[in-house]
């Protein structure tokens, strides 16, 4: 909002002073036109990549997995579903031995969807808490001219160039029993192999490896603030803070709210770090990982789950553009309808 | 701690100079040495082990010691299989062409996102943001099918187009919100001081994009370079990225954990990609923001 | 800007064209073939020409001077490498992406045991009888049958494996032969102030191999020779029952929960433990790493059991064919030289890997060179292949969740055993 009073409004820039309705009209044609051309190339690089998929996956959700014939000792088409690979996961309905449905016994996938939707939330709300924050911190390090400032940039940049399975690798070594973390904070924490501890593994090293993204990201927001703001503000007698929330949080806002969201959009799928340090023991199952356990059991039950999956990050990314105002969005979208 | 640096800090630019003592330099000063131990510590971890002896893989002692160069020797060993070196080639093919034809694509999307009136622009983002949204794990094997019948197994184009998609809707929503924020009056006047649009854009607005355009294109090529799942699914041995060649490691024996060599191999990866950056952000975006009008 | 504005569309059209080309081609990826797999399998039986032979990560250097080898004398049959990964689970994905896609270039692979029912069920391995037949003769049983589904030979054994318990001789002079005398042994370990026993015990497919261990050297069994939920019963309860005593006394040790196989090497070659469950590979490294601290002071036995000896699980490797390869022939030779004595002699020397072939163990020669032969012939003679069963993922899953549940006392053995069942029979369920 208050980029807005900073900020000439981006229509204005633009230049388009609307002298009547009509002409506005057409402005936006021939604008549309313009615009949909450019966008095309984008659009259909992701068209390829994603629509496929996504409507191959839905197609598939609606077939049943295929059964085994006890008389050939083959599996056989498993034949249309309806929405029993949905409710197999929202109500936890597994096939009984006889026919019929029952509540999934413990021990298989169908049982642990509410837990791991839990689980995925709860990764996703702390460790995008923990990357915004150290993430501000260190742009704003980053932004201050001192000597050795190339250093720190190179070294930030460091955790996000190790690839997440060698990364993820690493951490389990540390975090084993006999590890490295346990032996410098002469501690015996079975960091792996209970719940609590296994959660903060998997948080640190997520916080580790992904912090430098939302520091880049903040520190080109900063780098478009002008030092004038600051010098006037400081005439003006503003405090550290006031500085920092009256000017920089509201200009860093749109670089921000799209660290943000696509640090949520990426964190609902975590996989890696959880498969590899835990395995998804103790509480650490995310959505990702029970789809791929799912698919190696059963293809069209997991393209069920994953279009759960997508509907639920498609919900928060919506409510997270529309109402949270990732800004750069919100902005771009309300100069699109035209005002 | 150095109190002679009393170098102006962009946030406290006002602060007399020839303070005796600068609280907010030092306060910096410790604030870096806080990342710096936070960001490496575990790294240093991961030379002392790949700078292990194997037979000490488990060896705890927190500093260097039964140094040796074989894990390295190994990563790069051919007659292992390991053909590291084309790997590396590989990954830096397809994370270069991913992120110029990202970025360049991305431009036009965030520009027109940015600047032009149209319907359905809120449809349009929704439908971008799509590639961050399904879980990537679900798109192996529709991918894989849908490339191996047009016949593009094992070839880069298969490795680059779905690793553009992947990066596609960051790059366009990052440039996008720069673009938003940038001072689109000064092009105005430049073209007013008789520039082209053209000139305009080159001598004003891409100065000032510098920055956030590669600070963009560094977060694609890294997503890029990181890239497994497709990767590991779509690629044959000529064209084996870095990520995938490192899951193909294995100990001598089975079951035995192979970790000084992936650590070895996780090294040989991360520290030409920083140098890379480093040199790049020096030469290149030093060398656009130069004229800038900040 | 003009041309620009014309060259897209252009460029729009045509990727267009490409994918709606693609999806015409796509089809579902369920990857059923009730119908289909009698026709690829009764094709391209006498097919002869090259061959691409598919394995995980050469460990040792093995596969490729057996392939120069082969290469040498089949000038028109060559075999082509194809290296996968060296995770297991990333092998299977990759196996299952190219069955899926009926890719006639996989046309000969090695698979996990586990595997083989799965595989066979979904009608992507050609049986090895009629012309394709593979001998068994003198193999061990129980490899053997880890590679037959539905009483038709799928695969031929190619390497094994199993359990052996490594102990430490200076402070054990007889190796326990039962599980009970193994925990009355667990004083000494108490009066030393290192840990008694510890095995694979993480959520991992390691920690299914330990508690089927368990279960079936207490006589009870997971699944029945016909495929069904079989784990209710006593002896099955008792077995877990075992284990978690264990834990719970701290006769296994707390962190052995977070074990898979190289924590465990790692704490037995650092002296902490007195014994410990472990695959023949750590033999060697025990011996020769320089960290190793019992490198003199320990040895090896059976895995202990109820009375005797404990059913191991298998471990190791068959090698199957694709019903899709167009060269069968030429496959079903090479499968021949792989399981002959020649070749199954160099994986022992050169791999460490167990040979398929009772006779090899009994070699003074390779005795010599592998002193642990003896003893895990033993192991695999009493040992058990684990589930055989087209469900296997789903078995796994229903044996780690309920037998860690009960190992962290989250749940008793009666429930954790009871869970177990239901969850295995609603895999079959569908």
């Amino acid at each position: 909002m208050s980029t807005e009073l900073q900020k000439p409004d981006a229509t204005a820039t633009a230049g388009h002073t609307m002298p009547s309705r009509e002409s506005a009209d057409r402005k936006q044609l021939t604008q549309g036109r313009w615009a949909y051309t450019l966008l095309a190339p984008s659009l259909i690089l992701l068209a390829v990549v994603i629509i496929y998929p996504v409507l191959n996956a839905i197609i598939m959700s609606f077939q049943k997995d295929s059964g085994l014939d006890p008389a050939t000792g083959f599996f056989s088409e498993g034949g249309p579903a309806g929405f029993e690979n949905y409710t197999h996961w929202l109500l936890q309905q597994c096939t009984a031995p006889g026919g019929g449905s029952v509540a999934c016994p413990p021990g298989t996938l169908g049982a642990q969807f509410w837990d791991s939707m839990g689980t995925t939330f709860f990764f996703t709300v702390v460790t995008v808490a923990f990357e915004t924050v150290l993430g501000f911190w260190m742009a704003i390090i980053m932004a201050r001219a001192f000597r050795g400032r190339s250093l720190i940039r190179a070294a930030v940049l460091v955790p996000w160039a190790i690839p997440t399975a060698v990364t993820a690798k690493l951490w389990f070594f540390i975090f084993a029993f006999e590890g490295i973390a346990n032996k410098l904070f002469g501690t015996q924490i079975l960091w792996t192999g209970s719940e609590w501890p296994a959660k903060w593994a998997i948080i640190i090293a997520d916080v580790w490896k992904t912090t430098p993204f939302m520091a880049l990201l903040i520190l080109a927001g900063l780098q478009l603030i002008p030092d004038e703001v600051y010098e006037a503000a400081k005439v003006d007698g503003a405090s550290t803070w006031q500085r920092f929330r009256l000017i920089t949080l509201p200009l860093v806002k749109p670089a921000l709210m799209v660290a943000i969201l696509f640090r949520v959009l990426d964190a609902l799928r975590m996989y890696d770090l959880p498969a590899i340090m835990t395995q998804g023991a103790n509480g650490t199952t995310t959505l990702s990982i029970l789809v791929v356990q799912q698919i190696r059991q059963g293809f069209n039950t997991a393209a069920a789950l994953s279009t759960i999956t997508f509907l639920v990050i498609f919900l928060v990314a919506f409510i997270f553009v529309r109402f949270l105002g990732a800004n750069a969005v919100d902005a771009a979208t309300s100069s699109g309808k035209a005002k | 701690m150095s109190t002679a640096t009393a170098s102006k800090t962009s946030t406290a630019p006002a602060e007399k100079p020839k303070r005796p003592f600068n609280w907010g330099s030092l306060r910096t000063y410790i604030s870096a040495v806080i990342i710096l131990i936070w960001c490496l510590a575990p790294f240093y971890w991961m030379l002392v082990t790949a700078f292990r002896d194997v037979g000490y893989t488990f060896d705890t002692t927190p500093f260097f010691t039964h140094i040796t160069w074989d894990n390295f020797a190994t990563v790069f060993d051919e007659s292992l299989g390991n053909h590291f070196g084309r790997n590396l080639l590989n990954s830096l093919i397809v994370g270069a062409v991913t992120t110029v034809v990202a970025l360049l694509v991305g431009v036009f999307a965030a520009y027109a996102l940015a600047r032009l009136n149209f319907r359905f622009k809120f449809v349009v983002l929704g439908f971008i943001l799509g590639a961050s949204m399904f879980p990537g794990v679900a798109l192996v094997t529709p991918l894989f099918q849908l490339f191996t019948n047009i016949g593009w197994f094992g070839t880069y184009q298969a490795l680059i187009i779905p690793n553009i998609s992947f990066v596609l809707p960051l790059t366009v929503y990052t440039l996008t919100s720069f673009f938003r924020e940038m001072p689109w009056e000064l092009e105005e006047a430049a073209r007013i001081d008789g520039c082209t649009q053209g000139q305009a854009f080159r001598k004003v607005i891409l100065p000032l994009a510098a920055p956030a355009t590669f600070t963009t294109a560094i977060l694609a090529f890294i997503a890029s370079w990181n890239e497994f799942l497709i990767a590991s699914q779509l690629s044959n041995d000529s064209t084996k990225t870095v990520t995938v060649a490192i899951a193909y490691f294995a100990g001598a024996q089975p079951h035995q954990e192979p970790y000084t060599a992936v650590m070895a191999a996780g090294t040989v990866v991360t520290i030409p990609l920083v140098i890379l950056v480093l040199v790049f952000q020096r030469k290149i975006v030093a060398g656009l923001t130069a004229g800038a009008v900040k | 800007m003009k041309s620009k504005k014309f060259l897209l569309p252009a460029a729009v059209a045509g990727v267009l064209a490409l994918s709606l080309t693609a999806c015409g081609g796509g089809g579902g990826g369920g990857g059923t073939s009730s119908g289909g797999a009698s026709g690829d399998a009764a094709n391209n039986l006498d097919g002869r020409g090259p061959i691409t032979y598919v394995q995980g990560k050469d460990n040792s250097n093995v596969v490729r001077p057996l392939i120069e080898k082969w290469n040498a004398a089949h000038p028109d049959e060559k075999v082509t490498f194809k290296e996968q990964s060296d995770q297991a689970d990333q092998q299977h994905d990759d196996l299952v992406q190219n069955f899926q896609a009926k890719n006639a270039n996989y046309d000969v692979m090695s698979v996990d045991l586990i595997w083989v029912a799965e595989f066979a069920a979904k009608g992507w391995l050609q049986p090895l009888k009629d012309k394709t037949a593979i001998s068994t003769d003198g193999m061990l049983e129980s490899t053997v049958k880890s590679a037959t589904y539905n009483n038709t030979l799928y695969a031929a054994p190619q390497s094994s494996d199993g359990g052996i318990l490594y102990y430490r001789s200076d402070l054990v002079t007889t190796p326990p032969k039962t599980w009970d005398e193994m925990m009355k042994m667990c004083d000494i370990a108490k009066q030393n102030n290192i840990g008694c026993y510890a095995g694979q015990f993480q959520k991992y497919e390691g920690l299914t191999v330990n508690a089927a261990e368990a279960i079936n050297s207490a006589g009870g069994k997971i699944v029945d020779d016909s495929g069904k939920a079989a784990v209710n019963s006593a002896e099955a309860k008792a077995g877990l029952n075992n284990l978690v005593q264990a834990y719970k006394d701290g006769n296994i040790p707390t962190e052995a929960i977070t074990f898979q196989e190289e924590q465990g090497r790692q704490a037995f070659e650092a002296g902490k433990l007195l014994f410990l469950r472990n695959w023949p590979y750590v033999y060697n490294l025990a011996k020769t790493d320089g960290s190793s601290t019992v490198k003199d002071t320990f040895k090896m036995a059976p895995l202990p059991g109820k009375d005797g000896p404990g059913a191991s699980s298998l471990g190791g490797h068959n090698i199957a064919m694709s019903v899709y390869s167009k060269n069968k022939a030429t496959v079903a030779d090479f499968i021949k030289f792989i399981t002959s004595e020649e070749t199954q002699r160099f994986y022992a020397t050169q791999g460490s890997l167990a040979p398929v072939l009772t006779k090899l163990y009994d070699d003074q020669e390779l005795v010599t060179k592998l002193p642990y032969l003896p003893v895990l012939k033993t192991s695999i003679e009493n040992a058990v292949p684990r589930p055989v069963t087209p469900f296997y993922p789903a078995v796994t899953k229903a044996v780690q969740d309920n037998a860690y549940a009960a190992l962290k006392g989250e749940k008793t053995v009666d429930s954790a055993i009871s869970d177990m069942q239901a969850a295995i029979e609603s895999a079959g369920a569908k």
